[in-house]
């Protein structure tokens, strides 16, 4: 088989164009989406909803603080991860999600053990908190900025499995809106974190495979 | 792909990385014969006016999107998924317009090499008898090779609605084949 006139000279064109290429531009590139879109996150908490009053004490050394801020990092490195390879052509997701499922059953083995410990009429108080009507819905909202942005960049890299990538990018700004939110909820429960945190993140991640396949086409 | 063209073109890959050109013409020039051989198997019927056309997209994207091979990972497999990507797109712009003369399916059916001419039309005979969507998806993975997902996407269905849809068609053409 050999090669049409036209093809060979836009070979050469494209050769003649070669720069080097800077290795981690791909993680560079998905990490200053989160840099950004966390900080509009942090201004969003800010401005609209305010730091717990606590914030002091507890970054202190309180264990249910430091457990939400570590599963939403957690979730949003995952996701990172996940997207980071997604963002390429024949690349898997596969570490980034186990990572997650890993994370999400931790926290839930967790959750169940602290509920069987405590009295039943305790149980439904503890699960549903103050807030877990309005919980799952401002993660959703404060992911919006970071998905955004990671959509965008994402977009320039080459996915070739939309759906999945856009999920990924959903996990990793959920895990980034989740820790900015936890600045704000004063909630103590693990099982509160376990149910309502995680199902922010889903809808984030939902939104993302939702957006994927239109998002992300790229030409 | 064959197994030993991976450690070549991976090879040829880091040195255009590091920004050499010559490497970088040759390993474009060996993608752009695979890709047509590639693109050509899948083309097949319809659009065949557009290989070159689907070449060079493909080598523009490897270009424009080099940064994202990561040299850790396979460059063939990379390679494939942009192709792969390119010709699903591809489908899916041409879709909407896609009417092909039946006499150009007529012809290229008869130039299939691996099938005898009577073999071929009895096949054919039996598969008018089909539903159109299925009769197309049995020519694009039985006779052309493609993969569940691409007929899927040229389709426009789920790789997994078009393996239940082949199921099914299979088992109808079976249970005619006995029945004559």
């Amino acid at each position: 088989m050999t090669t049409p006139r036209d093809t060979q000279d836009l070979i050469e064109s494209l050769a003649a164009d070669l720069s080097p290429a800077r290795p981690g531009t791909v993680p560079l590139r998905i990490a200053a989406s989160a840099a950004v879109g966390g900080a509009v996150a942090l201004g969003l908490v800010l401005v609209f909803l305010g730091l717990r009053p606590d914030l002091r004490q507890v970054a202190a050394g309180d264990m249910m603080f430091w457990m939400k801020a570590g599963y939403a990092v957690v979730l949003g490195l995952a996701g990172f991860w996940s997207a980071e390879r997604l963002a390429r052509p024949a690349g898997s997701g596969r570490g980034g999600f186990l990572l997650m499922a890993l994370a999400l059953g931790m926290v839930i083995l967790f959750a169940a053990i602290r509920m069987m410990r405590m009295p039943p009429e305790m149980r439904m108080p503890m699960w549903l908190g103050q807030s877990w009507d309005v919980c799952p819905i401002r993660i959703l909202m404060l992911s919006i900025p970071t998905l955004a942005l990671a959509l965008l960049v994402m977009r320039r890299l080459a996915p070739t499995r939309l759906t999945l990538a856009g999920a990924a990018a959903g996990l990793f700004a959920g895990g980034v809106a989740a820790a900015a939110y936890g600045l704000h909820c004063t909630e103590t429960g693990a099982a509160f974190l376990a149910t309502w945190y995680s199902l922010g993140v889903a809808l984030s991640a939902a939104l993302g495979a939702l957006l994927g396949p239109w998002a992300l086409r790229w030409r | 792909m064959s197994v030993d063209l991976e450690p070549r073109l991976n090879a040829l890959m880091r040195r255009a990385q590091a920004g050499e050109a010559a490497a970088w013409r040759e390993l474009l020039s060996v993608l752009a014969e695979r890709r047509a051989i590639y693109f050509g198997r899948r083309l097949a019927q319809d659009h065949a006016a557009d290989l070159e056309d689907l070449v060079q997209e493909t080598l523009l994207a490897i270009h424009r999107r080099r940064a994202t091979y990561d040299p850790s990972q396979p460059f063939t497999a990379w390679a494939y998924a942009v192709a792969r990507y390119k010709l699903i797109d591809h489908w899916r712009r041409r879709r909407i317009r896609a009417h092909v003369p039946l006499e150009f399916v007529e012809d290229s059916l008869w130039e299939e090499p691996d099938l005898s001419a009577e073999a071929r039309l009895d096949l054919e005979r039996l598969l008018v008898t089909l539903p159109e969507r299925q009769q197309r998806l049995i020519r694009d993975v039985k006779i052309e090779g493609l993969s569940l997902a691409e007929a899927g996407a040229r389709a426009g269905m789920t790789e997994g609605a078009a393996k239940v849809a082949l199921h099914r068609a299979m088992a109808t053409l079976s249970s005619r084949t006995r029945a004559t």
